[in-house]
């Protein structure tokens, strides 16, 4: 009972019923609303998640009086969120101030579409699956400095400039990691991307190259989403609350919510490039030992490693100290960038003389 | 020799501005600034070009104050003033009023007042490292620090009552005798915090996050602390030694064993490790002391309403942010004629503005955390 | 140096110093016009090198104001008492922020708190005391306030 037999039987019992035009609608539909209900969710899990890890790397509890252990804080949170007055400031430019989080919400959820949940689980196997997260990705940026310019307040805009360039130059990082998986597959489509690891996942079948990609993805992508360590343009301490001081109710909901499911998202797709996204461990052609590892689920797999790259991600957040602006971008130009590059020619090399698993 | 630093030639409120500056304001609430200072920054782009102090959002005239308390009841404001070291003010006071009366404190009480002033210190210099690492980004340590703060919260509370201004000093001794359980609990509390210590070291200290935001960041040299009259640690880590405890020793220092720390860089870092090295130096203060409390009274005899002969009196103590002097002119009377308290934030931060030009605004956040300011001392 | 010797520099300094000792450190006391001339080099001469100003504050006895200064060095580690008597109602004397920058400060807060005028000082407005306060002198004698100011 695979994922494919469910969605081909709720695909012709739909072509049977209605015309196809209305068929092919009510699909849309039906996508739509489950994309919007596993963006909730995930919002709800991964904010919670974040207060509870938190709370166990500073010795104490965390939320726990909402629900048993703690778990409809969430919930309550985005109800007082939704009851709260969302204000507009004087001099502030409405419509881009009321289209900015609207911006940064779409690009999320439009990066759900490749991802591969399970096994036979994909709302679109593009052909173009790795090119397209990269693109849709940087379209927040458009999001967050239209934020920071209408907000009409110096502390935002110097906030939203930050980010912008924190963002477009980690783009470069990140593509180049990603980009030595693809040399390695040779697609980039992610159901191909993911049927090459059958016989081990590409963190350890392509050594020393995969591994230096995956360090360098891991602190591309955390500045990507700024999160700290890189998350001067929002630091508490430092300029209030960075681009989005001027948001609140909703509209400050929608940023934040997009923030931690941009998380979700690029950890899944770090799991899916490194560690073999809904691929369950398999050593080589160890038949015995791969047959067992098949039996625990393919979605589980997958959501296992990418609330593993989670955990990884937030405790950053509580160990590290806040790099400085130039530090951050420094640490790009001058360090990242010259090892992706240097790393994507050794992997080529070993590609062409597989030198690898 | 003595560098001149460039001298606003007027008020601040003629000064040039460019047109590409923006001033801002931080504070009076903001969480980075320990109490309510508000600055007022002149910044172009992201350099700083001039900061400069509004004080006076929690002043309450204690000075005014004092002249109509009389000397046993002043001493007790002064834990209001920098409470987080609020024995060591305590202990400054009392020293001023045994010295006018020529009073001889008896050796328990010395002791005793040592111990609470270190324990006083270390408490102080982990709420410090706590807020500092905060300051800078990395959250956890603020939960850690109150952690160790917390077991000493508890031991002050068990002997004078109270977990934050410890009224528990009075001219000729210490208020009450030790409890029973004083001994045990101390030790305990040294031998956890040891092993703590080493691990703030590992997890801040050696970051490599965290020297970048702090070597060469803020630096004083060591004629421009002099001139600004900064003391403490932060002038210690410029090598201005200036530890009252070793040049003017009070109480039982001058029978104990330990070093002045003396840093040479005058940055961020040097402060910080200057203030880390100290709180190792503190523990071992109390180690020594803590099986040798010799056995007497408590407190020495004294009238019950003191009079103070006439004349002024000047003493000076070393506070965990620096050189704390009380200065008493008396006329005679039960109460005195004027009180002057040299608070050390106050001198400190006449220097903020001369350390803070030049780098960004990133910095000075760090630059502050590391100057450790309370601003109750500021204002008085 | 002990306070022999500084006693014989300063008279060289300043003959019209008057020179106690009654308190534990040396007190000198001066006119207001020679306090910056003698301020100078009193950080500046090698022997005596003052360069540490620790204290600086006022005091108000009712028919005259007193401002005290302590210094000290950090070389020789030896303190003076400098001390010098304003008259109350043109109280003015210069002000040494170019000698000891911790003066800047210090002088500020005396200037709103007694009223002392310190000529050519880079920026004297008040420090502490919120706007509306300049013109009254809290910290003197007289100073009244029939709302804050409870008499038992």
């Amino acid at each position: 009972m695979g994922f494919e037999y469910i969605s081909n039987a709720i695909h012709h019992w739909l072509y049977e019923t209605f015309n196809p035009s209305m068929a092919l609608f009510m699909e849309f539909l039906l996508v739509a609303i489950s994309i919007i209900t596993l963006f909730s969710l995930l919002g709800l899990v991964l904010i919670l998640m974040e207060r509870k890890v938190s709370a166990w790397m500073q010795v104490r509890l965390g939320p726990n009086r909402v629900g048993p252990k703690g778990i409809f804080q969430t919930a309550a949170d985005t109800l007082k969120l939704v009851v709260k007055e969302g204000m507009t400031p004087d001099g502030a430019d409405r419509f881009l101030f009321n289209l900015a989080p609207f911006i940064v919400m779409i690009t999320a959820m439009m990066l759900m579409a490749p991802l591969m949940f399970a096994r036979g689980l994909q709302i679109w196997d593009i052909n173009i699956g790795v090119l397209f997260f990269s693109a849709i990705s940087s379209i927040s940026v458009i999001g967050i400095l239209m934020a920071g310019w209408a907000s009409n307040n110096k502390y935002s805009l110097l906030g939203a400039m930050r980010s912008g360039a924190q963002i477009v130059s980690y783009e470069l990082s990140a593509g180049l990691s990603v980009l030595t998986v693809i040399v390695l597959t040779g697609s980039l489509r992610i159901s191909d991307i993911i049927e090459s690891q059958n016989d081990g996942w590409w963190i350890f079948k392509g050594h020393i190259p995969v591994i230096i990609a995956f360090v360098t993805f891991i602190i591309a992508v955390t500045a990507e989403t700024n999160r700290a360590p890189f998350d001067m343009a929002e630091a508490e301490s430092e300029l209030t609350a960075g681009f989005h001081t001027e948001y609140s109710g909703m509209k400050f909901a929608l940023f934040f919510l997009a923030e931690y499911i941009n998380i979700f998202i690029v950890c899944a797709v770090g799991a899916t490039l490194f560690l073999g996204g809904w691929m369950p461990l398999h050593i080589g052609h160890w038949q015995d030992f791969n047959h067992i590892m098949d039996f625990i689920p393919s979605s589980i797999w997958f959501f296992g490693k990418t609330f593993l790259l989670i955990f990884v991600i937030m405790w950053f957040r509580w160990t590290f100290p806040r790099l400085r602006i130039d530090q951050l971008l420094n640490l790009e130009w001058k360090y990242l960038l010259p090892i992706s590059m240097a790393n994507l020619l050794l992997v080529t090399i070993v590609a062409i003389t597989k030198w690898h698993f | 020799m003595y560098r001149e630093t460039e001298i606003i030639k007027e008020p601040s409120g003629n000064d040039p501005v460019d047109s590409g500056d923006m001033i801002i304001n931080i504070g009076p609430q903001h969480p980075a600034t320990h109490g309510v200072l508000h600055l007022v920054i002149t910044l172009n782009g992201e350099t700083i070009k001039k900061v400069e102090p509004h004080l006076g959002y929690i002043h309450r005239s204690i000075e005014k104050m004092c002249e109509s308390l009389s000397y046993r009841q002043f001493i007790y404001i002064t834990s209001r003033m920098d409470y987080l070291s609020s024995h060591i003010n305590n202990h400054g006071c009392a020293l001023c009023v045994e010295k006018a009366l020529q009073l001889e404190v008896p050796p328990r009480a010395q002791v005793v007042r040592v111990l609470m002033d270190e324990l006083t210190r270390i408490a102080s210099h982990t709420l410090w490292w706590g807020a500092m690492a905060m300051d800078v980004g990395a959250l956890t340590p603020f939960f850690l620090a109150f952690r160790e703060r917390e077991m000493i919260n508890d031991i002050m509370e068990e002997t004078c009552g109270a977990r934050l201004t410890m009224n528990y000093t009075v001219p000729g001794g210490v208020m009450v005798d030790l409890h029973h359980e004083f001994q045990r609990k101390v030790k305990d509390f040294i031998a956890h915090f040891k092993s703590k210590i080493d691990e703030y070291d590992e997890l801040v200290t050696d970051n490599v996050i965290f020297k970048n935001r702090t070597v060469n960041v803020g630096v004083i040299s060591k004629e421009d602390a002099i001139s600004y009259g900064v003391t403490g640690p932060s002038a210690r880590a410029s090598g201005v030694s200036c530890d009252i405890r070793k040049l003017y020793p009070y109480a039982v220092y001058d029978k104990l064993q330990f070093e002045e720390i003396i840093e040479t860089a005058g940055d961020s870092f040097a402060r910080y490790v200057v203030r880390m090295k100290e709180m190792r130096q503190s523990l071992s203060i109390v180690e020594q002391l803590i099986d040798n409390i010799p056995e007497g009274d408590f407190q020495a005899k004294t009238k019950a309403v003191l009079k103070l002969p006439k004349g002024e009196f000047y003493t000076r103590v070393e506070t965990a942010r620096g050189e704390f002097g009380v200065y008493i002119v008396s006329e005679g009377g039960t109460t005195p004629y004027r009180i002057k308290f040299r608070s050390p934030g106050f001198s400190n931060l006449s220097a903020l503005d001369h350390i803070a030009r030049g780098s960004k605004i990133g910095d000075l956040v760090a630059i502050m955390g590391t100057l450790d300011f309370v601003i109750p001392d500021i204002d008085r | 140096m002990n306070n022999e010797q500084i006693k014989i520099a300063i008279a060289d300094l300043l003959p019209s110093a008057i020179i106690e000792e009654s308190s534990e450190w040396l007190t000198i006391h001066i006119e207001p016009v020679d306090w910056l001339p003698l301020a100078e080099k009193l950080r500046n001469t090698a022997e005596l090198y003052f360069d540490y100003l620790f204290c600086l504050t006022c005091v108000d006895w009712k028919s005259h104001l007193t401002m005290v200064y302590h210094l000290t060095s950090t070389v020789h580690r030896h303190t003076l008492v400098v001390k010098s008597k304003l008259d109350r109602d043109d109280a003015r004397i210069e002000t040494v922020t170019m000698i000891w920058r911790t003066a800047e400060f210090h002088e500020r807060e005396v200037y709103e708190l007694f009223g002392v005028n310190f000529l050519h000082h880079p920026d004297l407005r008040l420090l502490i005391l919120p706007d509306g306060w300049e013109g009254k002198y809290p910290l003197r004698k007289d100073f009244e306030d029939p709302v804050n100011i409870i008499k038992l």
